[in-house]
């Protein structure tokens, strides 16, 4: 008896394609297929048609430090300009020996920021720290005790500004926001009526007629006599408009409640406000975490728009030091440094609510 | 002995009373939005008496006195305040139509080269998205404008990205084929084809659902709709013949000119609001779920119908609603054409509110017009959006 298959010739077969390391990655990555080889192909000669000279224009070539733009005109990037206008852009028109105050007042922000970003904190202790802050930055901008000379507000421009703009924006919309959802989701006829109607008259206009409607018809609105300055009436349209879309995320928050809760609510004998207040609302907020995020960052990007009424945040500041004769031709180095100011913070706060998202997600999916 | 159940009437006031309290609730918050828009119109009309501004439309019919950069239409300074009006408005049709459609292109590709299994192509698309998205739009807007006004070269050193196309600081012209009556009837041409197409799509349906058969309605629509036109154009003798833009003295001439605030308008739209919907698409593209591609493959169904009938039918309906208001959020961003000089609808409205004084009536015009376009959208998204949802029985 002989083994049959001993006696064949095996077919030599080539190594199997590698499936991992290097070569492996590049072929399940890049090269699966021809036409994914070609769309490779396409998309390196882009980067190598691009990539190169805006690396040469932005770091090799450019200029770091200049007296003015024609002593800098060659082919890279003018960045001695961003040197120059440093202080002006961040800080603006704020007296420049008391510059120190805009600047901690930036700081006592961004420590605000990044303290809410802990969920440890979330709670009755992160609205105290928070008043705490803005009575620390109130007093730190305006000044007029503790022996700091007084500055108008007229004065304040640049980051501070905006930051301003966007958090007391935020902080004032947001339980405005509360009450127009409340009010839509009311059974009272009158109450929904108004509340639908002032959510979808703000949603349906741009920001720029409600900021032109503060800037030129607040003032008409007001008895003779009274008077609201520049920056309060730019503050006023962007928590008005803010609130109309901030309610809109909270009422997608109201509607994912199961009724068994409200009625649980009311067999408990809880009254309308304790019933929201108790049990509606914290489980409504907390379902709408991650949209209101980012609602937050339109809020914020929506503040560069407080320059066409004629005031100075960070973009307006940047317009600012363009109009300097010294500095002509240096617009696109301006606008780079202000989005790369723009995007780190945009970018930080729509990664935080994507990670807050995979969160709740995770427990929801459980 | 029974137990005597005694029922007291119960006797509460009538504020326990919910219905009752509903109504004075309603009457007192009804009164207090009468008193405080009462209040402050009030204010206003005392405070524009005060400031001898007239009050009322009639200035639409006097003479506006500005000029206007681009226009759409016949325009002149020594045209009424109305037809101004009417100037501003089309050009924000413009841009806002074109914007809508370049940025669904745009975010559309974006969105699939996100989920794209070649690495190169989704990190490219997620820069795209990741960066451009986190810029405020009127800074991107400051930056195409400046790029075109201070970056690009004057006409005679003029850039030629494609041949005959310039990119200088006087904007953008590009080559037009002249007119010619060929045209016309290439257009009818195409219509022809539409129309043809959609009558036999329901022939071949019916046809379908009695036979069982299939016809190749893609092929054969593709064919007319193309065809036809091309039929035309090649009987015709092919008229080819270009508008060029040519540099005479300081600037072109001929071709279709662009101007930079125009084109920093529509790249800074299109750019921005396509990175949102590139993520629209990409989420509306994830939410099948992959349980539906195999049942498809089960069937047999090649990919381009898998897609076709079984994926994007699901992912159009995820996708519509956020998609009407990225089309009504790019509408309402066009207004920001008045920061770069674009003679859009708000930048008019403003330059009559300059001149008149009467912010009340430019600013309700402006948001009337808002409003309107905003309803109408969202009007004829939801008539789609009706048509591709889920019917249910």
């Amino acid at each position: 008896m002989t083994d049959v298959t001993q006696d064949l010739p095996l077919a030599i077969e080539p190594p199997p394609p590698a499936t991992s390391g290097l070569v492996g990655w590049l072929r399940a990555n890049l090269f699966s297929s021809v036409f994914n080889s070609i769309l490779t192909l396409l998309a390196a000669a882009f980067l190598a048609v691009t990539l190169p000279p805006v690396i040469r224009w932005a770091l090799v070539d450019a200029v770091w430090s200049a007296p003015n733009s024609r002593a800098c005109r060659g082919a890279g990037a003018c960045w001695a300009f961003i040197h120059e206008k440093f202080r002006f852009i961040l800080f603006g028109t704020y007296p420049y020996e008391q510059h120190w105050r805009p600047f901690v007042a930036v700081l006592i922000f961004l420590a605000l920021i990044l303290a809410s970003c802990d969920r440890r904190l979330w709670g009755r202790r992160l609205v105290l720290l928070w008043l705490a802050g803005l009575v620390a930055v109130g007093v730190l901008m305006w000044g007029g005790i503790f022996g700091l000379s007084y500055v108008g507000n007229e004065l304040w421009s640049g980051l501070p500004l905006t930051l301003i703009l966007a958090v007391v924006g935020i902080a004032f919309a947001f339980p405005l926001a509360i009450l127009l959802a409340l009010g839509r989701r009311s059974r009272l006829p009158a109450v929904r009526t108004i509340c639908v109607a002032y959510i979808e008259l703000i949603r349906g206009v741009p920001l720029i007629t409600v900021l032109f409607m503060a800037s030129v018809m607040l003032p008409l609105f007001l008895p003779s006599g009274v008077t609201i300055d520049k920056l309060l009436r730019a503050q006023v349209a962007l928590i008005l408009f803010a609130a109309a879309y901030l309610a809109e995320v909270v009422r997608g928050g109201l509607q994912a409640i199961p009724r068994g809760q409200i009625e649980a609510a009311d067999a408990l004998g809880l009254g309308y406000w304790r019933r929201t207040r108790l049990i509606v609302l914290p489980q409504a907020l907390a379902l709408v975490i991650p949209p209101l995020v980012n609602t937050f960052i339109g809020t914020f990007k929506d503040t560069t728009l407080v320059i066409i009424i004629g005031l100075f945040d960070l973009l307006g500041t940047i317009n600012a030091s363009l109009n300097d004769a010294n500095w002509r031709g240096t617009s696109v180095e301006a606008y780079v440094f202000a989005a790369a100011f723009y995007f780190c913070f945009c970018f930080f706060m729509s990664r935080y609510s994507q990670m807050l998202e995979r969160e709740f997600n995770k427990g929801r999916r459980r | 002995m029974a137990t005597e159940i005694i029922r007291r009437p119960t006797r509460s006031s009538p504020w326990r009373n919910p219905a009752i309290r509903g109504i004075v609730f309603q009457v007192l918050f009804v009164a207090a939005v009468l008193a405080l828009g009462s209040f402050l119109v009030h204010n206003t009309v005392v405070n524009l008496r005060r400031q001898n501004i007239a009050s009322g439309f009639g200035f639409l019919d006097r003479e506006a006195a500005f000029g206007i950069g681009e226009s759409l239409i016949a325009y002149s300074p020594a045209d009424t305040y109305a037809r101004a009006f009417l100037v501003g408005l089309l050009n924000t049709l413009y841009v806002a139509g074109l914007g809508i459609v370049l940025a669904t292109i745009l975010g559309t590709v974006m969105g699939i080269a996100r989920l794209s299994r070649n690495w190169l192509i989704s990190k490219l698309a997620q820069t795209y998205v990741e960066t451009f998205r986190n810029i405020p739009l009127l800074l991107q807007l400051f930056f195409w404008w400046g790029l075109l006004r201070e970056s690009a070269p004057q006409p005679r050193q003029a850039w030629e990205p494609l041949p005959d196309v310039f990119v200088s600081n006087r904007g953008i012209v590009f080559p037009v084929p002249s007119p010619d009556p060929v045209y016309g009837w290439m257009a009818l041409g195409l219509g022809v084809g539409v129309v043809a197409t959609i009558g036999i799509a329901r022939w071949a349906r019916q046809r379908q659902a009695r036979t069982g058969q299939q016809f190749p309605t893609g092929w054969v629509g593709l064919g007319l709709i193309l065809g036809l036109p091309l039929v035309v154009f090649l009987v015709s003798g092919a008229p080819l013949a270009l508008d060029r833009p040519e540099l005479k003295g300081f600037n072109f001439l001929g071709g279709h000119a662009v101007s930079p605030e125009f084109a920093a308008l529509l790249l800074g739209l299109v750019i921005y609001t396509g990175t949102f919907i590139a993520e629209i698409v990409r989420a509306g593209i994830l939410a099948v779920s992959w349980g539906q591609s195999e049942a498809a493959m089960a069937l047999g169904l090649k990919p381009g119908r898998r897609m076709r009938l079984i994926v994007l039918p699901q992912a159009l309906r995820v996708i519509i609603p956020p998609m009407t208001s990225q089309y009504l959020s790019l509408t309402k961003s066009s207004s920001l054409a008045v920061a770069i000089g674009y003679p859009d609808l708000v930048s008019v409205a403003n330059t009559a509110i300059n001149q008149t004084g009467q912010a009340v009536e430019g600013i309700t015009m402006i948001m009337a017009v808002y409003l309107t376009i905003s309803l109408i959208i969202s009007a004829l998204m939801n008539i789609y959006n009706r048509a591709v949802a889920l019917v249910e029985r």
